[in-house]
Parts: structure tokens; sequence; C-alpha cells
């Protein structure tokens, strides 16, 4: 450790300054010990927009140290110009190591996905997220929302998904599914997919969440029931797809719609590209898979 | 009113000696112990020997107080703390205020030989806050050989189990009634040398026999 000291510096490690650092942390312990509520922090400005996950940025800048490895994602891909910004961000101001192999790192920074490969302990998972709180469309107030998250007032949640179901025959909501969390707070999950929501559930490894312009952060500890609001004759139910992915032929895993060319043609690929590319190497084979299977999904990004 | 004292203690070169030798990077590493103890409860972790506090202020208060404590964290020391030097030594490496009203405090530490303040009067945050609850540090002569305690809640994935020599009596009812104010209520770290273990107000702390409310660990 005492081998960086020296070169970078010291009170930028990280970028922001040591009292922020501080405060943050404070603000981390405080969401670990109530699980799903949601701990207002004073967010600062970072050398980024707003969209570009200052929350979980200034998250994952508190806890990381010289001895991290870090991963990032953006809807499960490692090379999306965001990802990769915030990739070199960290190795520039924090000099820390950076792979794209989930088991490999320990820090995982993610902006709409889980990864497929389980987590492990000791890992922590840092989401970037927009809106933390998930009564909002139904009551724009913070005053009211935290009153609601107070007293436990969760009947109003229950009675827009069921309005959904009085709709369209099932839950339509699909991305930011609302779970409750340690049988206590209800908490947006961030706009990951539903798909994603059991991968929660009694994870090994510690979540945390940051909202930038909301001035938020919460978390889930690692062991602890995240449960998707549900009703008994309508039960949570994630996606499911009809194909395997074309590339590598993963089955029950999140599948991204890939346009081809301009006449129908499309693929369903996995979302998470280290995965795919995993199990590519390892000689899974799917449908479309060619030696330039890759070369393939180039043109529709 | 609270009452807030600034009055650093006497100071001398003493004062600016033995805090992180690197404060960025050893406050992260303990920082990082501390998040996991938290996220972890039960699980001990164990501190670099990084500094060199002056008695009583043994090693593990000294390192969450500098890690965690600031000019926006009143912080209230047992009377063993109380010394000039100790507080000299906090006001330069923490700059925390000290405060005589332990309900007012965001951190309460608590030398091996002081008697902490009852958890019950202690700043358990409110209701719309819970956040704002005081963290409870209590220096212990040992984390292990003393009557088992079993742990269950958030962060253990069955149970888990521990054992610290020197709880303050009544500790186990006072977890229990701790836990019942959620998600209100005082989270603690125990520590013993530079090793620490979290207790936070999730978890249910029984004793072995499966009593969590009345029968006491010591
Ligand atoms: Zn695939």
């Amino acid at each position: 450790m005492t081998v960086m000291t020296g070169d970078i510096a010291t009170y930028n490690f990280a970028y922001l300054d040591e009292q922020t650092k501080r405060m943050i942390r404070r603000a981390i312990l405080k969401a670990i010990a109530i699980p799903g509520y949601q701990v207002p922090f004073a967010s600062r400005e970072m050398p980024m927009p707003y969209g570009w996950g200052t929350g979980g940025v200034q998250v994952t800048a508190s806890i990381i140290g010289p001895d991290d490895t870090l991963k990032v994602i953006d809807q499960g891909a490692d090379d999306t110009t965001n990802a990769v910004s915030i990739r070199a961000f960290f190795q520039k101001v924090a000099n820390v190591a950076v792979t794209t192999h989930t088991r490999d790192a320990t820090i995982i920074q993610t902006r709409h996905r889980i990864p497929e490969e389980p987590l492990t302990e000791g890992q922590v998972l840092v989401y970037q997220v927009p809106i933390p709180e998930p009564l909002r469309f139904l009551e724009p107030r913070e005053t009211e929302t935290r009153k609601m998250h107070a007293l436990e007032e969760y009947g109003l949640m229950h009675v827009k998904l069921y309005e959904d179901i009085a709709r369209h025959g099932h839950i339509a909501t699909t991305y930011a599914y609302p779970v409750l969390v340690a049988d206590r707070y209800v908490m947006d999950p961030s706009p990951t997919p539903k798909f994603d929501n059991p991968k929660m559930d009694m994870s090994p490894a510690l979540q945390l969440f940051g909202a930038g312009r909301e001035k938020r952060i919460y978390a889930i500890p690692p062991y602890t029931r995240v449960v998707s609001l549900d009703f008994e004759d309508h039960p949570f139910e994630i996606q499911s797809f009809e194909e395997p992915c074309a590339l590598c032929a993963a089955e029950g895993v999140y599948l991204d719609e890939v346009i081809l060319d301009d006449h129908g043609g499309r693929m369903f690929v996995c979302s998470d590209t280290d995965h795919c590319e995993e199990r590519l190497a390892q000689g899974h084979k799917g449908r479309l898979a060619a030696e330039d299977a890759y070369a393939a999904k180039e043109p529709a990004q | 009113m609270q009452t807030l004292q600034f009055d650093a203690g006497q100071f001398t070169a003493k004062a600016v000696d033995g805090g992180f030798a690197d404060p960025v990077y050893d406050a992260q590493a303990v920082f990082h112990a501390l998040m996991q103890a938290n996220a972890r409860p039960g699980v001990r972790e164990t501190l670099a020997d990084r500094l060199e506090p002056p008695a009583p202020l043994e090693a593990g208060l000294a390192a969450v107080a500098l890690t965690l404590c600031d000019p926006d964290t009143p912080v209230w020391l047992s009377p063993a703390l109380r010394t000039d030097a100790v507080r000299a030594w906090l006001a330069f490496h923490a700059g925390c205020p000290l405060t005589d009203d332990a309900g007012a405090a965001a951190f309460v530490l608590c030398a091996q030989d002081d008697t902490p303040p009852a958890q019950d009067t202690l700043h358990a945050g409110t209701q719309e806050y819970p956040d704002r609850a005081a963290t409870l540090v209590l220096a212990l002569p040992a984390l292990d050989g003393g009557a088992a305690l079993t742990l269950t809640g958030p962060g253990i994935e069955q149970s888990a189990a521990i054992s610290p020599v020197g709880l303050p009596d009544g500790f186990v009812a006072a977890r229990a009634d701790n836990r019942a104010l959620f998600p209100r209520g005082v989270d603690v770290v125990l520590v013993s040398g530079r090793d620490l273990v979290a207790l936070p107000r999730t978890t249910v702390v029984a004793t072995a026999d499966g009593s969590s409310s009345n029968a006491e660990a010591n």
C-alpha cells in the first residue's frame, strides 16, 4: 500500500477530498445499518454530467483503495463510452487495477445491470441511480415520501402495481421494479431489468446505490432478503426469452435485441458482454456464432 | 441545548505524533474494514498497525475516530479518555468537537475500564431520519473467550457467533430494546486492540440459550 504514496497527488486519491469521503463513508455505514433506507448526503460536483452516474462514482471513490480491482459496466457492457470513461477516471485518479472479468473485480460499478456470474463474498456492487425514490411517481413531495417510508405506508405502491394488472392483465413494470428490503423498506433497484431482481436477494456481495443529483445513498447488505412486490394471484415473474443467446447459446440470461440489417434481420445476444465472451472462449456456440460474431454485432451499436 | 467543547486540551508536540502514517490510504483501509464488518456482523476485521494514539485511547478506538470523525461529528469520550493528551490528539488529527452530552454525540467512544452510557440514552435517530443515530464504539479486553452470543439478521447468512469479554451489564437486553426501535437505533462497534466487530442495529443478539431479552452475556 505504501508503494502508492507519492505516485499521485496524495490528497486527490480517488478525486474526492478527505472530508467529503468521510461524510460519504458515514452515510454508507448508516445505509448498511438500515437496509433499503435512503441516506441523504451532500453530493459533490464531479467532472462529469449527472447522467453519467455521479452518485455511483462518488460511492466508488469513497470506498476504493489501492488494492482494489475495478470493473465498470453500462447496460451489461464494459466497452460503452460511459463505462470506458468511468474506468479511465479511476485508473487516473486512484491508479487502481481494472478488469472486465466479474470474478476478478472487488468493486463493480454498474449502470442498469447485475452481472450474470454470481457475485461472491467481499465483492461490492455499486449502482448508478438516477431516481432513488420508488414512491416519487406517486407523490412528488419529498416530505411526503419520507413520511410514507417512516410510517411504512406502502399501500399506494401496491395500488399502482394492481392498476397495471387491471390495465394489462399483468404487472407491466419491467425496469426499476420495486422491492421490499429486509421486510421493511420499499426500494427502487435502479433501472435494472426486473430479470435481475432475484440476484439481489441473499446475494453474498454488498450492494451500494448512489444517486448524485438526488443526493441519496442506500444499501443492501450481503445475505439480506430482497423481495419483489407482487400479489398472490399475480406473482412476480422475470422476463423469459424464447431463444438462447445467438452467439454463446446461453440460456437463463438477459438478452438484448440486436438489429442485423435493414431487412428485419435480428438476433438476441447476452447483455452481459463479459459473460458472453467468456462462454465463446470456452467454445459455446450459438446460432449465429461465427469467427466474426462480434464483428456482426458492431454495426448495430 | 447541547454543549460542545472545542477545548483541545494542552497542545504539545505529542499531539501531532502517532496519527495515520498516510492519512489517505490508512483511513481508506480502516473504512474498508468498518464497511465489511458492518456488512457482515460478527465477522472480525483486523486493522493494520498504523497508529500510536496516547494511552488510554487504544488503537481500535483511535482508528474509528480518525476515519469517521471530523468537525461535523460531536464525539463523547468516556471519563478515562478525557485526558489532555487524548483531547489534544483527537483535536489535531480528527478536529472533532467533544460533547459532555452523550445523547448529542454522533460517536460515543468508551474505554475498556469505563461503563458506557445506557444505549437508550444515546441518539437513535428519528423515524424519518434514522441515519442520524449515534455509533457506540466500545473497547473491550478481548473479542474472544467470553460467553457465546448468537447473531442473526441482514449480513448474516444463517447465524454468526461471537464471544466478547467485558461487555457492559445488560448489553444483550439493551440490543433487543434497540432492535425494537428499528429503523431507529444505535449501531455498535466492538474493538479490542486492532480487532473489531460490528453490531449494526439490524443484528439480533442472543445468548447461547436463545434468549435475547433478559439473560446476560457476562
Ligand atoms: Zn451470449
